[in-house]
């Protein structure tokens, strides 16, 4: 495996650094500590800076329109992409914007007339909703929204737990059990359209995050048409794992790039910080913890970057996901704790980042399928495909 | 935590603003005790808080209002909640509250 960056990566990827430091920092100054967007007038023109730089859309495949952007460089461009305080859940406040609903790639010619297209403009928000009050790790068997057959149509009664953005979305992906008797095999994905009658958004559920807070839905006797199907019936739950799989990378980059900036942050304020007569960068143990910092960092960054690279030779690459999901989550987890204990009392305050990236940073381990999940797929694969 | 905010009214005044914390949350205001005319959040970009946003009030509307709060360390999403449901029960946001406070809400409805 080659490690070195090409000229191209190195390139663009000095590019998004110089764009986050001085476009997307400065103007955080004057924004909500916990804010997830800019306001319409900055976004619109820092989207017209990454329309000019060729890198709007970065997961849209480029016969669909997007860059041609393979996806150890988008790797290495979102962990520069998170760099700031809203960073690890609104990475440059979506300014770059993005593909949405990555299962809609695989939707028929009229769903994509009707839906993939009228979102890739971005005149259609999404949802993505497969969790339940009953569980969310084990989909196959925690799905309990029932979707029965009448006519061209189909029933959708049941409800979905922590699901971000069903508030001000068109339309998002329902995952719903359509054979009780079948397990995984009995699960469809349904497009549902938020007008339509029955589909309720009854409240926000907080959380330690800020940034694309989740919501509870409640369907009621929810009429979804038949040509609302994505995919095969029965099929849903490749779809859904499929997207699972696929995330657990940005996912862990996003961490990375959050860890990177907060270690930058604590060596920077460690050189300059006096205590007792000395700086605290002269501090065994404060340089034993900028030390566990980037052994962390390292750790994460090359583990994320085996497991981007597999994916970009088209092998599998699920296990490689899946540790990087965990180790990257953890490691950031500490790395951010380390840079707030070495900023002592002004660590803590909202002044600095920190907070919230301590905050937002815990949930990670919870996100996108808990670790033990993740360990739990890394040891089928190492045990055999006979261990539950 | 109940998604609406249905604390009793309590008046609007030295005193009482005297009595409030320095903590993050949201307060509604109202002129009759029972018509929320704003929903305000209180972050960490406010002086002193609820007591300093209250207070602020108090010296630009004058007495005669009333006011209820929630003191949350997380006023942004209960702010944006406490909009949405305004909205899904009266069909409007609260008339103080200007048009801006609307662009890119969400939709809620509540039970």
């Amino acid at each position: 495996m080659d490690l070195s960056l090409t000229d191209e990566q190195k390139l663009i990827v000095d590019q998004v650094r110089r764009f986050v430091r001085e476009e997307i920092v400065p103007l955080e100054d004057g924004l909500d500590p916990d804010a997830d967007s800019l306001p319409p007038e900055d976004h619109e023109r820092l989207a017209g800076r990454v329309a000019e730089m060729g890198l709007y859309g970065l997961d849209i495949p480029p016969e669909f329109g997007g860059p041609d952007v393979d996806i150890v460089t988008r790797t290495l461009l979102a962990i520069e992409m998170s760099q700031h305080r809203a960073g690890l859940y609104a990475p440059c406040y979506n300014v770059f914007g993005g593909a949405g609903l990555a299962q809609m790639f695989e939707a028929n010619d009229d769903q994509k007339q009707r839906f993939l297209f009228p979102m890739l403009r971005g005149e259609k928000k999404t949802f993505f909703g497969l969790t339940e009050p009953s569980g969310g790790s084990d989909p196959a068997r925690a799905i309990q929204t029932r979707a029965v057959r009448d006519g061209d149509d189909w029933v959708i009664n049941g409800a979905k737990m922590f699901i971000s953005g069903a508030d001000r979305a068109d339309f998002g992906l329902v995952f719903a059990r359509t054979d009780p008797t079948k397990g995984r095999a009995g699960v469809t994905c349904f497009i549902v359209e938020t007008d339509t009658p029955g589909f309720h958004v009854r409240r926000i559920v907080h959380t330690l995050r800020a940034a694309r807070y989740a919501t509870e839905l409640q369907f009621e006797d929810m009429r979804v048409p038949h040509a609302n199907v994505l995919g095969e019936v029965n099929g849903g739950f490749a779809i859904a794992n499929d997207r699972v799989s696929r995330q657990r990378i940005p996912y862990a980059a996003t961490c990375i790039g959050v860890a990177v900036k907060a270690q930058e942050l604590a060596v920077e304020y460690a050189g300059i910080r006096e205590t007792f007569g000395d700086k605290l960068a002269h501090r065994q143990g404060i340089q034993w913890m900028v030390v566990e910092n980037e052994i962390d960092i390292r750790q994460s960054l090359w583990i994320t970057l085996a497991a981007a690279d597999k994916a970009r030779r088209g092998e599998p690459f699920r296990t490689d996901s899946a540790l990087a999901k965990i180790v990257a989550t953890e490691a950031s987890g500490r790395v951010v704790d380390r840079a707030m204990q070495i900023h002592g009392g002004y660590g803590v305050t909202k002044d600095l980042p920190f907070e919230r990236w301590y905050r937002e940073m815990r949930i990670r381990r919870i996100g996108e399928g808990p670790n033990e999940v993740q360990r739990h797929i890394v040891a089928r694969d190492l045990f055999g495909s006979s261990l539950r | 935590m109940a998604v609406r905010l249905d604390k009793p009214w309590r008046r609007l005044d030295s005193a009482a603003v005297a009595a409030l914390s320095g903590q993050l949350g949201v307060y509604q205001l109202s002129d009759d005790a029972a018509t929320v005319r704003a929903i305000v959040r209180v972050d960490a970009r406010s002086l002193f808080g609820l007591r300093g946003e209250l207070g602020r009030e108090l010296e630009e509307r004058g007495e005669g209002l009333f006011f209820r709060l929630e003191v949350n360390h997380q006023p942004r999403t209960r702010w944006l909640e406490l909009m949405m449901v305004h909205r899904a029960d009266h069909g409007r946001l609260p008339s103080w509250n200007p048009p801006e406070d609307g662009v890119g809400l969400g939709r809620l409805s509540p039970a």
